[in-house]
């Protein structure tokens, strides 16, 4: 890539990277907390995919009761630091509050909950939770992200000998990569291995399933086996110079911020990111917050088809991101790096079976942006090749089939949860998944 | 491990928390789904004679937004028969062996009534009676209820009745509406009950609609007193559980009552000297759920504080309490204000100025004002720290070296001794010699 957009000082990227959403004082919880109304089978329970109880959870902070109040957020939801930090709490819990209802301002559930959890981590996690005796049985999780972390947590409770195969040395799946840095830090993420690793589970990182260990030999191993595997590579573009340097996928863009020094991290000074999805916006803020001068989100349908959530949107708007609906790319331009694209402009047409509306190419709208960096955020590939290893998983629209009760895949002894499952959804819905997968799995193994 | 079980006059419990006679303890229903949520006893609903209870019978008394700081009452005892609530108190007794149910009863005041309701409640295999001297309204009129509980002498007479026959503990429940509430706990002492419960609603009017003029709650168009209870009462009840704890004539176990909603005040009535405690109000502002809050508490901070057991920590706070004329005169705090947490509301200096002492001085600074206070002029009276909206920005500290002792009655000793009569001046020497200023 050429025209690399200059340093910032590392004062300037901590001021760019600050968390949106900061801890709240003692005092600030306990008048939050007191503002909840302690609603009865609660809306806001009902909207969080693990049904937290928070309004006992948030009862319990107005107690000073915190350990009580972490015992009930965990018991849904081993994942629980990442979700009061990464979940569209607008859209779910905050978004169900009654007090919106009301005409008031919803209860901040997210960070009255990371309150909580920071204070059980600050203790150094006393023991909330009792383990059942050994059943001997034995538990094979693929993939360390929240799907298998819950999925490890919730059976280890209840006996088993659970073993984590995660392919990255360092563990948390996307909960670790993925999440912008100012919602939250690396560091959280592996807090919440830790906890799990306290129950006993074994995560062996640097093994990557299918290549360092075969699939059949954990197979044969081990009394069952869960795919936490998530998503594969980035969606290719399909457009002519995809391979010129510059054009890089919007998750490995995400992981160098999150694991590297700041200022190592090559951003172009004109940076075009190309789908208007959460993650999008994610690298398109996170582009500008590194000191790229001009950053546009391209995106082939209008701004009412795009998934970001409304508050991921006017977050881009306030960083100054410049959004161009209805244009799609058509070619990268460059002889060896990104000096521009060349889009085209698109027209709407009838909205298709999710209610999206197709977009049509107007000919001869062509037109050439100048940028020296293009990341593709256009959705991730399925674990095609790893799954249709497996005998019996059956893949059906780039997901893993599983039935929805017991999470059991085609093959009986091989269960799956996370994003393999739905093409990619919150942190919020893996771990649900990975905890409901872990009773399929027991019923499974008692019967 | 935290063991919260106690054994209250010989009623057992696997916790201290138990629903005290009233709405929520009113039918078979409602007491298994109280044991299901965890309560470790309930005081079934006061079975009495033949009563009707009207409509509109309660008033929520609430204070800038916050619902519920107390509730006004003026049902009565259950209007299901006695036959109904025996038959359901036996049912729920073998659902639930291990935990406490305690049959509240009221009746006339004649003998063998007594004695026929008393054998009847114990054949249900009850652990315990309560005898409801304390309703404020309804019943007393008909001679039963606070009319009882305000006269030591009919308290002791009818208890006497009770516990004659009783082959189970009996409490009785005292009324607050009393100058002494010592007096009739020592009369149920007297006519041999294991224990008292207190307090009872304090009589009560909780407000009045001010467009229709209407008494709330009104019952098509009248209204009356009714009994008071919930959060607001707690410092009431606090004080007369403590009066009986450290009545040395007293000396039973006591089940504490009055606006109890968590597992601290539950905790500081158990520091003063209660064995159980009993929750109504709270529970019908949020539900049988609350006590799982209450249990995980307190015992969170017993492990915290390392305790194990509830007899380590009942009555613990009880010594400290004595008369005025032992107070230390020489004890000495002054308020400090940490600037760096002040929001400059200013409300400690107005409270102070116009409310206490006029010892703190505002001080323009950057374009508000400085609350800077001046230490020698202040009393340590607390009231700057109590309305200061942000927590820790005020603290009180003490400033005397701690070595000094004089209380008032010494200090009216040593007039005496000195052959020195007690005038403001030769007070004022006493205080000139310790550096005590008044103005």
């Amino acid at each position: 890539m050429e025209n690399i957009a200059s340093k910032l000082t590392q004062e300037q990227y901590e001021k760019n990277f600050k968390e949106l959403h900061p801890p709240f004082s003692y005092g600030a919880a306990l008048a939050e907390a007191s503002r909840c109304l302690y609603c009865y089978d609660s809306p806001c329970m009902k909207a969080c995919p693990t049904h937290i109880d928070i309004s006992q959870f948030i009862k319990k902070i107005s107690t000073d009761n915190l350990l009580g109040s972490a015992k009930t957020i965990l018991k849904s939801n081993w994942v629980a630091l990442t979700c009061a930090k990464a979940c569209p709490v607008a859209v779910l819990c905050e978004g169900a509050c009654v007090l919106n209802e009301k005409g008031d301002k919803p209860i901040e559930i997210g960070r009255l909950q990371r309150y909580v959890i920071d204070n059980y981590f600050a203790k150094e996690m006393p023991p909330l939770f009792t383990k059942k005796p050994s059943n001997g049985k034995s538990v094979a999780i693929i993939g360390s992200g929240p799907a298998g972390l819950s999925c490890s947590a919730e059976l280890a409770l209840l006996g088993y000998n659970v073993t984590v195969f995660e392919s990255s040395d360092i563990p948390g799946g996307l909960n670790t990569w993925g999440i912008a840095p100012y919602k939250m830090r690396k560091e959280d993420a592996l807090k919440e291995v830790e906890l799990v690793k306290t129950f006993g589970v074994n995560v062996k990182t640097g093994v990557n399933v299918g290549i360092d260990i075969l699939f059949n030999d954990l197979y044969k191993a081990f009394d069952a086996v869960f795919l936490g595997i998530g998503l594969g590579e980035s969606r290719a573009l399909s457009v002519n110079g995809e391979e010129l340097s510059g054009v890089v996928s919007a998750l490995d863009f995400i992981e160098q911020v999150k694991t590297e020094e700041w200022s190592s991290v090559a951003v172009g000074k004109r940076v075009a990111i190309i789908g208007a999805g959460n993650t999008s916006i994610d690298a398109a803020t996170e582009a500008k917050r590194l000191g790229a001068e001009e950053v546009m989100v391209i995106y082939r349908r209008s701004s009412q088809d795009m998934s970001a959530y409304n508050f991921e949107f006017d977050l881009a708007k306030k960083d100054g991101i410049i959004f161009h609906f209805l244009t799609a790319p058509k070619k990268i331009v460059g002889k060896n790096f990104v000096e521009g694209i060349e889009c085209i402009r698109m027209e709407p047409g009838e909205p298709d079976s999710k209610g999206k509306r197709r977009a049509f190419p107007v000919p001869g709208t062509e037109f050439v942006i100048p940028v020296d960096m293009v990341i593709k955020a256009i959705g991730q590939e399925a674990q095609n090749e790893f799954i249709a290893s497996i005998p019996g998983v059956k893949f059906v629209n780039g997901m893993v089939e599983i039935k929805p009760d017991t999470y059991q895949t085609g093959n009986p002894k091989v269960f799956a949860g996370g994003d393999c499952i739905n093409g990619g959804k919150e942190v919020v819905n893996a771990a649900y998944d990975g905890k409901m997968a872990a009773h399929g799995i027991n019923n499974f193994l008692n019967n | 491990m935290v063991d919260l079980s106690i054994n209250c006059g010989g009623i057992k419990s696997p916790n201290p928390f138990w629903l005290a006679s009233a709405p929520p303890t009113n039918s078979a229903y409602q007491n298994c789904k109280a044991f299901e949520a965890g309560w470790g006893g309930v005081v079934w609903k006061t079975l009495s004679h033949p009563i009707m209870n009207v409509s509109s019978r309660l008033g929520g008394f609430d204070y800038s937004g916050q619902k519920l700081a107390g509730l006004n009452n003026i049902e009565l005892t259950t209007d299901r028969s006695v036959d109904i609530n025996l038959k359901e108190i036996k049912e729920t007794k073998k659902l639930w062996p291990d935990r406490a149910i305690i049959v509240s009863l009221m009746v006339e005041s004649k003998r063998e009534t007594w004695h026929d309701i008393v054998k009847k409640a114990i054949d249900t295999g009850a652990d315990g009676i309560e005898l409801n001297y304390g309703c404020p309204h309804g019943m007393s009129e008909r001679g039963m209820g606070a009319a009882v509980g305000q006269v030591p002498e009919y308290c002791q007479m009818i208890t006497e009745w009770v516990t004659e026959i009783s082959t189970i503990p009996v409490l009785v429940k005292l009324t607050p509406n009393v100058t002494n509430i010592q007096m009739p706990a020592r009369a149920a002492k007297a006519a041999k009950a294991q224990g008292v419960s207190l307090i009872n609603t304090i009589n009560s009017i909780v407000g009045i609609d001010l467009d229709t003029l209407q008494i709330i709650p009104s019952v098509a168009g009248k209204g009356g007193h009714g009994g008071f209870a919930g959060p607001a009462v707690k410092p009431i009840a606090l004080h007369m559980v403590s009066q009986v704890a450290i009545d040395p004539e007293f000396n039973l176990p006591i089940s504490g009552i009055g606006g109890i909603s968590t597992w601290k005040d539950a905790l500081e009535f158990i520091l003063l000297g209660a064995t159980s405690v009993q929750v109504c109000t709270a529970v019908m502002h949020h539900g049988f759920r609350i006590v799982e809050d209450m249990i995980e508490g307190l015992t969170n901070w017993m492990s915290s504080k390392g305790y194990s057991k509830l007899d380590q920590i009942r009555g613990k706070s009880l010594p400290q309490i004595d008369s005025f004329g032992n107070l230390n005169l020489l004890f000495k705090t002054v308020a400090r204000i940490d600037q760096s947490k002040c929001i400059h509301c200013n409300l400690c200096y107005i409270a102070c100025e116009d409310g206490a002492h006029q010892c703190i001085d505002l001080t323009p600074e950057n374009g508000h004002n400085k609350t800077v206070i001046r230490e020698k002029d202040c009393v340590g009276c607390n009231l700057c720290s109590i309305v200061c909206p942000v927590p820790e920005c005020i603290s009180m500290v003490r400033t005397d070296d701690g070595t000094s002792e004089k209380t008032w009655n010494n200090l009216v000793q040593d007039f005496r001794n000195d052959g020195k009569e007690l005038t403001w001046e030769s007070l004022a020497e006493f205080q000139k010699g310790h550096g005590i200023e008044i103005h």
